[in-house]
């Protein structure tokens, strides 16, 4: 609790905490969005309600996610507490702060951008051009975990520990849930889905306990970050070890 | 049930492409009904233009794009 009352006052502003929030909300969006989408490929009968309405909410939740996700890149840039441009926000790998992991985010947001896009014009672009671009939803959601755990200033709080392990459950039932259900054919691809949803959960739990959750990771994080970006993430990751 | 020269909507439904997600049955129930193993039925492929909005909304929900909504420019009868 001091450490949160110390850190108010030395500095971040309410900005800040509107990005980190935004963030964390994004991602839960964003699974469910994912788990969603699975459901939908995967023909689930909801006991109540229609199957229409999965889809409908598939919708309804991806929008909801690229709002908070706007949010989460506004107020990040708007922010002074690190130093970042507007062209953070689409070109990866641009930023001094955290390059590698804020990097991550910025691809993510470009391939759910490039999802949205297509999925407006879904009916005109047909379906085969449109599900060629719509598998790279797959891609974002661990994409954009990665950032979260490498990048969020929150990551070492159980409670967003948990909301990780609770978003990566959650994938990783859906999937399985869907392997079930799928058909004999596309062995390849059912394999390759397997693996890779039994492989990103230890990889983020390694990388967590790599990285992230020990002390010294804000400046190990930075890269080739800038002094005052570094020094103000420090100072921050101290005030929060506090709490 | 010949309505000549009057500009209308078909539906189609395409078999192969079709999954069974049965969410058309859902949306069009007045055109579409499914069948045992829970793939659609289309009761008539003229869409009245009442249910021109229901049918825009079952195609565009169509989670694999298999139904198609056509503009019938000059119609010789009832069905094509
Ligand atoms: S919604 Fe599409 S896939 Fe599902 S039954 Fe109707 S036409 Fe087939």
């Amino acid at each position: 609790m001091t450490g949160i009352v110390q850190l108010a006052a030395s500095g971040p502003s309410p900005l800040w905490y509107a990005t980190r929030a935004g963030g964390t909300v994004a991602l839960l969006l964003l699974t469910a969005t994912v788990a969603l989408g699975i459901a939908v490929g995967g023909r689930y009968e909801p006991r109540r309600g229609a199957r229409f309405e999965i889809g409908a909410l598939h919708r309804n939740l991806s929008v909801l996610t690229l709002v908070f996700l706007a949010l989460h890149i506004v107020t990040a840039i708007a922010d002074t507490f690190v130093n970042l441009g507007w062209l953070v926000a689409v070109v990866p790998f641009a930023a001094s702060y955290r390059t590698f992991w804020l990097g991550l985010g910025t691809v993510a947001f470009d391939l759910m951008l490039a999802v949205a896009a297509t999925s407006a014009v879904r009916l005109r672009l047909g379906q085969r051009r449109w599900k060629a671009v719509h598998w790279l939803g797959y891609a974002a959601w661990p994409v954009a975990l990665f950032h979260a755990a490498g990048t969020g200033t929150d990551t070492r709080l159980s409670v967003q520990l948990a909301l990780y392990a609770g978003c990566v459950a959650v994938v990783v039932a859906a999937v399985w849930w869907r392997l079930y259900r799928a058909g004999p054919g596309r062995l390849a691809a059912r394999l390759w889905a397997g693996v890779a949803a039994a492989v990103v959960p230890v990889v983020l739990a390694m990388f967590l306990n790599w990285g992230p959750t020990q002390s010294g990771w804000a400046q190990r994080a930075d890269g080739t970050g800038s002094a005052s970006a570094t020094s103000a993430a420090s100072t921050f990751d101290n005030g929060r070890s506090v709490a | 049930m010949a309505v000549i020269g009057v500009s209308g909507h078909s539906l189609r439904i395409d078999r192969i492409e079709c999954g069974g997600h049965g969410v058309c049955a859902e949306l069009l129930p007045e055109l579409i009904e499914l069948d045992e193993w829970g793939y659609p039925i289309l009761r008539d492929t003229h869409v009245t233009a009442e249910l021109l909005g229901h049918a825009r909304r079952a195609v565009a929900a169509c989670p694999v794009l298999a139904m198609r909504l056509d503009r019938v420019v000059r119609q010789k009868s009832g069905r094509t």
